[in-house]
Order: C-alpha cells, then sequence, then structure tokens
C-alpha cells in the first residue's frame, strides 16, 4: 500500500480538502447527512488556528460565514436540502455583495423534512435559482470521494478568485461512502489566493471592467474603510437606485461567471464520438450510469458517457458538441428531471432526451440503467 | 475480480465499523475498496445494512448489486437480503432462524455469542464478523486485518478488538470446510 | 462639531431620515462615544440590518456592513470570531433585532460574544411606513394594527439579560446624556452588550397614534420611564408602570471569542505536529 492510500469518507475529503485550501472558518448548522463535515472542522480547524461555529441556524451559519469571509478568512459552510434552503437569503447576498464562500450541500431526498438519510439529487436548480433575482453561482459535482477532495479545492479557487459563492453539490452516498484515495501531494497544490488592493488611497470598493470585471476585495480592518451593502451600489459601494447603476451591476455580476463558462466546464466523455446513444448524469447517479455504459458497450451497443463535473454555470455550447454525434441521449437522475431539462435546451432539438429520474430515495441500481439503455436502442 | 459484501443486523451492532475494517485492510492489501451504508433514523435498533466491494481493479458501482457474502446477525437481516440471494453465502449468527430456507448456502457460526460469552462483551461481535468475513473470503491478510482494526477501534479498546478479530478468524478456519463443501454443493446443484 | 463630520462619509450625506428621527441623535451619541474613548477607526466594524436604523452604517467613515433584514447579528459574528481584534458594533433596530433577529439576538447573548447591540427601539417598522412590530405596546395603533395592537411587547433589556448578555442598558433620545455615557460603556464592556434606545418615530408611530410631532414624541417617551436610580429610593406605587433607564445589568462571564482563542492554544498545545497554517493571508491578524 503507498504511504498516502487512504480510505476516506467523501465528507472527509471535502473537509479534508477545504483545510488544505486554507480553510480559516466554518460556521454550521447540525443536519443530516452533512453533520461529519461539522463534527470534523469542529477537531481539525483549532489544530490549524482556524475557528469552528456552531450556529442557531443555517441563515446564521452562511450569514457569520460571509462576516468571516470579509475579514479576508477563508469561510464554509455545509449542508443539506432544508438548511440549503434557508441559505439562499444570505447567498443572494452574497452574490450581489460579491463575497467569496463555499457551500457544501449533501443533498437528501426532499421537499421539505423528505428522507434524511437517503441520497437525491433535487437541488440542482435550487443551487443554480435558489435566492431571488438574477445572480452569478458555481456549482460542482463530485463523483467519487477523490473528486470530493478536487472539487472542494477548486471551490475556493474558484470563489476566491471570482468572489462568488460556490456550491458543492455532493449526495448522502458519496458523501457518506468510504473509498480509496490517494491524496494529492500538497506541493502540487498552490492555496488559492484573494487578489487584494495595494492601498487604501482612492479605493473603489467595486470598480472593474463593466464585462465581467472582478474587484479587488479588501479585507475588514485593515484600514480601507470601505461600505459594503445588499442593496445595489455604484462602485464606491454606496446604495444606489439608478437605472443605469443597477443594470451595469447586475449585468457585469452575471458576466464575470457567463464570460468564463468554458473555463470553468469540467466533465468526463466516454465513446462520444461515435454512439448511438450518449448517456449524460452527474453524482452518485453517474456511478450506475457508467457501469451500465460499459456493460452496453461490453454486450455490442455503441454508447456514451458523459458525465458533468460544472453544473452551474452550464456549459451548453460544450455539451452541443460534445453531444452531437448521438442519436438519442439518456439522462438518468435522482429528481424528475432537473438535468434533463438543461441537456434538452442546450442539445435537444435535434434528437430525443429521455429522463430516467429515480425519487424512491436509492442509487440507481446499474441494471435499471441498463434497461434503459436496451429501451432507449 | 470485484467481491462484494453485504453486512447486515440492526443498529448499533457495529456493521459499519466492521465494513470500514474490512475495505480498510483489503486497501492494506493494495486492493481497491468501497464502503457505503444505509441506516435509520435510529442510533440503537432498528435495520442497519454496510456494504463493501473488493477489487483488483477500478469500482464503478459502489454498491453491492450481487453479494457474494452476506453476513445476517438478525432474522430481520437475513428475511430482508438473504431470501434474495442468488449466488454467494450467506453467513449467519447461530440464532437466526432460516425459516424460510435461503436458495444459496449458509453458514451459521457463534459470533454474538462468542462475544458475549467467551470475549465477555457484546459490543465486539462486529470485529468477531470481521474476523469471520476477511478469514472466509480471504480478501485480506489476518495482518492487513489486525492493522485496520488497530487503526478504527477507539484507544483503549485495542486488545479486546484484536481478540474479537482472532476469535473470528478462527471460527472462519473451523467453519472454511463447511464454506466450501457448502460452495461446492451449491456449484453442482447450478 | 466639525470633528465629529471626520467619522461620517460626507459624500454620502444627506441622510434618508425624516425630519425629527431619533437615528440622527444616537449616531450622534455613538459617533462622540467612540471619540472620547479614542478608538482606533480602521479597527472598528459597523454591522447593521434593514430598517431605517440600519441605514446609519452607510454614512460613516468605518469598515461597514449593511445585510439582509435581521441578519446583522450573525454577519457581526463571523467578523468577531473571524478576528476577534476587530470593535464590532451593530446597529438594529426593533424590528431587526426583535422580531425577524431575534433568535441570532438572544444566541449572541448566550455566547456573550463581544459586540456591542445599538438597538434603536422607535415601536413600528419605519422604513416600510409604520407596520406594528413586537415593540409597539398594547394596544396601539399601526398600519397592521389598525384597531390597536392585540398582541404584547418584549422587555428587550430583559430578554438579553435572561440569555446571557453581560451589559444591559436602557436608553432614551431625550435623555442625551445618559444615552452617549451608556453607549460608551457598552464599548468599554469585555462581552455581549446591549442598549436599548427608545426613539421617536414621529412621521409613523407619533402620527398614527395621535401622540404629534418631534418634541411631543419626545415628552411621551421621557414620561414613561424613570432612571433605575431615581427607582430605587421611590416608593412602589410610583414605579408603577414606568419603563427604567440607566445601566440595568452587568454580568460576569467568560467572552466567547476569548475562550475560543484559548480554546486553540489549547489544542494546538496537545497536537504539536499540526504547524500553524503560514499560507493563509489574514492569518497573521488571528493572534489576538
Amino acid at each position: 500500500m503507498s504511504e498516502k492510500a487512504k480510505l476516506m469518507q467523501g465528507n472527509e475529503a471535502c473537509t479534508m480538502a477545504a483545510i488544505a485550501a486554507g480553510l480559516e472558518f466554518y460556521a454550521g448548522y447540525p443536519i443530516t447527512p452533512s453533520t461529519e463535515i461539522a463534527e470534523m472542522c469542529s477537531e481539525e480547524l483549532p489544530k490549524v488556528g482556524g475557528k469552528f461555529i456552531q450556529m442557531e441556524d443555517e441563515i446564521g451559519s452562511i450569514s457569520a460565514c460571509i462576516g468571516a469571509s470579509l475579514t479576508g478568512a477563508k469561510a464554509m459552510t455545509a449542508t443539506s436540502g432544508p438548511g440549503f434552503s434557508l441559505m439562499q437569503e444570505s447567498i443572494g447576498y452574497a452574490s450581489l455583495c460579491e463575497i467569496p464562500v463555499v457551500i457544501i450541500d449533501v443533498q437528501r431526498m426532499g421537499p421539505s423534512t423528505g428522507m434524511p438519510t437517503s441520497p437525491a439529487q433535487g437541488d440542482l436548480m435550487q443551487a443554480r435559482w435558489g435566492t431571488h433575482g438574477d445572480h452569478p453561482i458555481i456549482a460542482l459535482a463530485p463523483g467519487n470521494v477523490k473528486e470530493c477532495y478536487e472539487l472542494t479545492f477548486r471551490a475556493f479557487e474558484l470563489s476566491e478568485k471570482y468572489r462568488v459563492p460556490v456550491v458543492v453539490l455532493t449526495d448522502e452516498v458519496i458523501g457518506h461512502m468510504r473509498e480509496k484515495v490517494v491524496l494529492p501531494d500538497p506541493a502540487n497544490y498552490r492555496m488559492p489566493l484573494r487578489a487584494m488592493p495595494q492601498s487604501p488611497a482612492g479605493y473603489k470598493p467595486y470598480a472593474a471592467d463593466p464585462n465581467g470585471g472582478v474587484p479587488l476585495m479588501a479585507p475588514f480592518g485593515t484600514g480601507y474603510r470601505w461600505h459594503c451593502t445588499g442593496l445595489f451600489h455604484d462602485e464606491n459601494g454606496a446604495p444606489s437606485s439608478k437605472p443605469a447603476v443597477a443594470s451595469t451591476l447586475l449585468r457585469r455580476l452575471n458576466l464575470k461567471i457567463e464570460n468564463r463558462v468554458d473555463e470553468l466546464a469540467d466533465y468526463v466523455a466516454e465513446g462520444l464520438e461515435d454512439c448511438d446513444l450518449a448517456v449524460v448524469s452527474f453524482g452518485s447517479s453517474a456511478m450506475a450510469a457508467l457501469s451500465a455504459v460499459r456493460r452496453s458497450c461490453g454486450e455490442g451497443y455503441k454508447v456514451g458517457m458523459l458525465r458533468l463535473k460544472t453544473i452551474w454555470p452550464f456549459p451548453s455550447a460544450l455539451i452541443r458538441r460534445l453531444l452531437a454525434p448521438a442519436k438519442k441521449i439518456l439522462v438518468p437522475e435522482m429528481n424528475l428531471g432537473q438535468l434533463a431539462i438543461e441537456i434538452e435546451r442546450a442539445a435537444g432539438c435535434e434528437r430525443p432526451v429521455i429522463r430516467l429520474g429515480k425519487v424512491n430515495g436509492d442509487l440507481f441500481h446499474p441494471d435499471e440503467v441498463f434497461a434503459a439503455i436496451k429501451e432507449a436502442l | 475480480m470485484r467481491v462484494e459484501f453485504r453486512l447486515s443486523g440492526s443498529g448499533g451492532q457495529g456493521l459499519l465499523l466492521a465494513g470500514i475494517v474490512l475495505a480498510e485492510a483489503a486497501i492494506q492489501d493494495g486492493k481497491n475498496a468501497v464502503q457505503t451504508q444505509s441506516y435509520g433514523p435510529e442510533a440503537r435498533g432498528g435495520s442497519s445494512k454496510a456494504e463493501v466491494v473488493i477489487s483488483d481493479g477500478d469500482i464503478d458501482y459502489p454498491k453491492a448489486t450481487a453479494p457474494d457474502f452476506l453476513l445476517a446477525l438478525t432474522t430481520d437481516a437475513y428475511r430482508s437480503y438473504g431470501l434474495s440471494m442468488k449466488k454467494g453465502i450467506i453467513i449467519t449468527d447461530s440464532t437466526v432462524k432460516l425459516d424460510p430456507p435461503a436458495e444459496v448456502p449458509v453458514v451459521a457460526l457463534p459470533i454474538l455469542e462468542t462475544a458475549s460469552k467467551k470475549l465477555g462483551r457484546a459490543v465486539v461481535a462486529n470485529m468477531v464478523a470481521v474476523g469471520v468475513l476477511g478469514g472466509v473470503s480471504g480478501v485480506a491478510s489476518p495482518q492487513a486485518l489486525r492493522e485496520a482494526v488497530l487503526h478504527r477501534v477507539p484507544k483503549g479498546t485495542e486488545e479486546l478488538n484484536l481478540a474479537a478479530l482472532e476469535e473470528g478468524l478462527a471460527l472462519a478456519a473451523h467453519a472454511q470446510a463447511d464454506v466450501r463443501a457448502a460452495v461446492q454443493t451449491d456449484a453442482a446443484h447450478s | 462639531m466639525a470633528e465629529f463630520l471626520s467619522y461620517f462619509r460626507q459624500d454620502r450625506l444627506p441622510h434618508i431620515w425624516c425630519p425629527g428621527c431619533g437615528n440622527g441623535t444616537v449616531t450622534g451619541a455613538l459617533i462622540r462615544a467612540i471619540d472620547k474613548l479614542g478608538l482606533d477607526k480602521n479597527n472598528i466594524v459597523m454591522v447593521s440590518g434593514i430598517g431605517c436604523s440600519s441605514r446609519a452604517v452607510g454614512y460613516l467613515d468605518f469598515d461597514t456592513l449593511h445585510t439582509t433584514h435581521g441578519r446583522a447579528i450573525a454577519f457581526a459574528t463571523g467578523v468577531k470570531l473571524a478576528r476577534p481584534r476587530l470593535k464590532v458594533i451593530v446597529i438594529t433596530g426593533d424590528g431587526d433585532s426583535a422580531a425577524i433577529g431575534g433568535n441570532h439576538f438572544i444566541h449572541a447573548a448566550r455566547r456573550n460574544i463581544d459586540i456591542t447591540t445599538i438597538i434603536i427601539n422607535n415601536n413600528t417598522y419605519g422604513m416600510t411606513s409604520g407596520q406594528a412590530s413586537p415593540m409597539t405596546p398594547h394596544g396601539m395603533l399601526g398600519t397592521t394594527a389598525p384597531y390597536g395592537n392585540v398582541e404584547y411587547n418584549f422587555d428587550l433589556c430583559e430578554l438579553a439579560k435572561a440569555a446571557g448578555a453581560t451589559y444591559v442598558a436602557r436608553a432614551t433620545t431625550y435623555h442625551y446624556v445618559l444615552l452617549e455615557d451608556l453607549i460608551g460603556k457598552a464599548l468599554m464592556h469585555k462581552g455581549f452588550a446591549v442598549v436599548e434606545v427608545l426613539s421617536q418615530c414621529p412621521t409613523y408611530f407619533g402620527r398614527k397614534n395621535k401622540i404629534g410631532g418631534a418634541v411631543d414624541s419626545l415628552n411621551w417617551i421621557k414620561n414613561q420611564t424613570i432612571n433605575i436610580k431615581a427607582a430605587a429610593v421611590l416608593p412602589p406605587e410610583k414605579r408603577e408602570g414606568k419603563i427604567l433607564i440607566g445601566e440595568l445589568h452587568r454580568g460576569e462571564k467568560a467572552e466567547f471569542t476569548q475562550q475560543y482563542l484559548e480554546l486553540i492554544a489549547r489544542v494546538q498545545r496537545t497536537n504539536p505536529t499540526y504547524a500553524r497554517n503560514k499560507g493563509v493571508p489574514g492569518c497573521e491578524l488571528n493572534s489576538d
């Protein structure tokens, strides 16, 4: 056994990656199936001089994270569907005020309390549109424990770089699954750093290229004395209800991410170049899907697989290109078609998109996907 | 070679930890392993299931699809998971009622009694089970199993848990002839 | 006067408050208290939620954080725990702190986190034009209590005390000297410090309840209150129905962030293999 091979849980991998990325502040509220992340942070953060606080609810949790992030601390919270719903208010705040924060959403069956210990993927659209108004957001979906580590680390890089909340969408299976993981050598990872202004003289907290530029963020308590508000604001941070100011701000915020769709796209493709059917999936559903796709190929079917690791922003153009050879598309997911809707939008006009939604709280069995593949062909 | 284990019983029997130890031991021996679980709201009682998939190659699907080894520590667990088995073998505790009978071979071993009577602590039945599963399946060496136990059990309980593992390995050794016979009879039938 | 202007972002003035509003009085008292204590501007973070009172921070020349409705104390908790050396001040209103943010308020008090919270209580939701709040007295009017409020209001100071705040005081915009003094003491206190300021909203609350203009409103407040020191020597019948003002409670309890820093030191002593995470920007600020 190699020195660094470890049996590691998904939630543990998220925690260890966050700490490797320089996590300094965690605020959270216990909720199944994400609680291990809070427990591990409470134990590990003090060891590296970081802070953990269990807040009175999820609204308070993400709000405290945003407060900490404003002082320059890398901040994270973790939750599941019901708590993620409560966090939406402050996710909007972080989007508008451009404050980096990472949210791990270990999805479970919903709506409402649902089935707390069962996996689901029903927060896909909540991750995109959970808070009101047009807003930028990034959501990444690990497909195994190793990717829980990689994508949580990347979530910090992106959040700090683009000053945007980043959601890591896992689920009960991936969060609780233990897998052999060889952790990357920390020397190969550059800890993400937030770009900071040089001097308080003439500092304009929201001055940036209107075509998707990212302003420089001064940490609170370092002499810049700037105003952060959830009201629409001009480049000085002053509240404004001038139409031109509002429009410029909202467009810049969204262009910040939209202009970088290709750069942010991340996926795993297999056998798409020449396939009769493409299977598109993400997260834990993709595990059964891949197993079924490989079995189909073994039995002589021409089936390809696309697994998305970046969900938002949705890489529509790329997906249209990748799926061009496919005659049909099958989308297995643990919801009633939230990813399928986006696939239809991106690549559905020329070919049927078949929805394979599973909502009984069980993970897909490869046989189910295999049966759907055979039926589709 | 993909080997699938399903460990079933009631909440509080420590089957999750048993699965973790088994998976970690396999990794020690250079294999790939994935461990998953399903559980209800009960911390004690209720049903509990842990699964371990061990392979020399990549593991694309993490759950057991058709277990090679089912461990059933309660009659409920046997009925829930044993009766649908089409291949592999079932290892039950001796107290489990094999009613109705399963289609696959069953080896009944005194796992709970070994823990409670011989070792004096019912809580270590899970490590007895690890010894049984590790010994019967051969997916991990006894040395790797010992290391995994030491790594995963709470501090101060190492000796007791190691003793439980050894008892399990001994049960497996005694049962090996039965297991082979059962598997051969099964193979002859199918 | 001029020296206090340096505490304001003058390009953001004039403010949005109505003539006769009490918010300016409280803001002025806060600035003077800060000035008197000689606190470093660069070391202060002011946090507010939503409402008329919460607009104060936008006019002030500190690092200022204007958050969402009710969440000021939760954001402030993150600021303070991440950087305990900072002086964190929350300016909030009665709706913000006692209704939508009530949970954050009592839990911050329970933790005894070192945040100075100034609650400007004008008995109404002024920003949204005069609805009833949890601090609207029983029987009084609001646009959502057109037949008189059938609910009862909190005693916010008793609430804060019961929840664990270690400094609790009440002042009014009428008793200006007391107000400035109590804010100063709250700022000096290490722990969760609450100053409730009874304030006037002549535009909505005063008019709706036929109290009159700003001066009448101030007199209405004055006539309901009695200083805790004066009350101590008065017979019970003279104290009946009066609201106590002054310093109401001081508690002895270790402060939250201080205890957390001690926890870190303790954990790091027993885990020597964990080196401090050197590369983290801002971590060097973290030693206090």
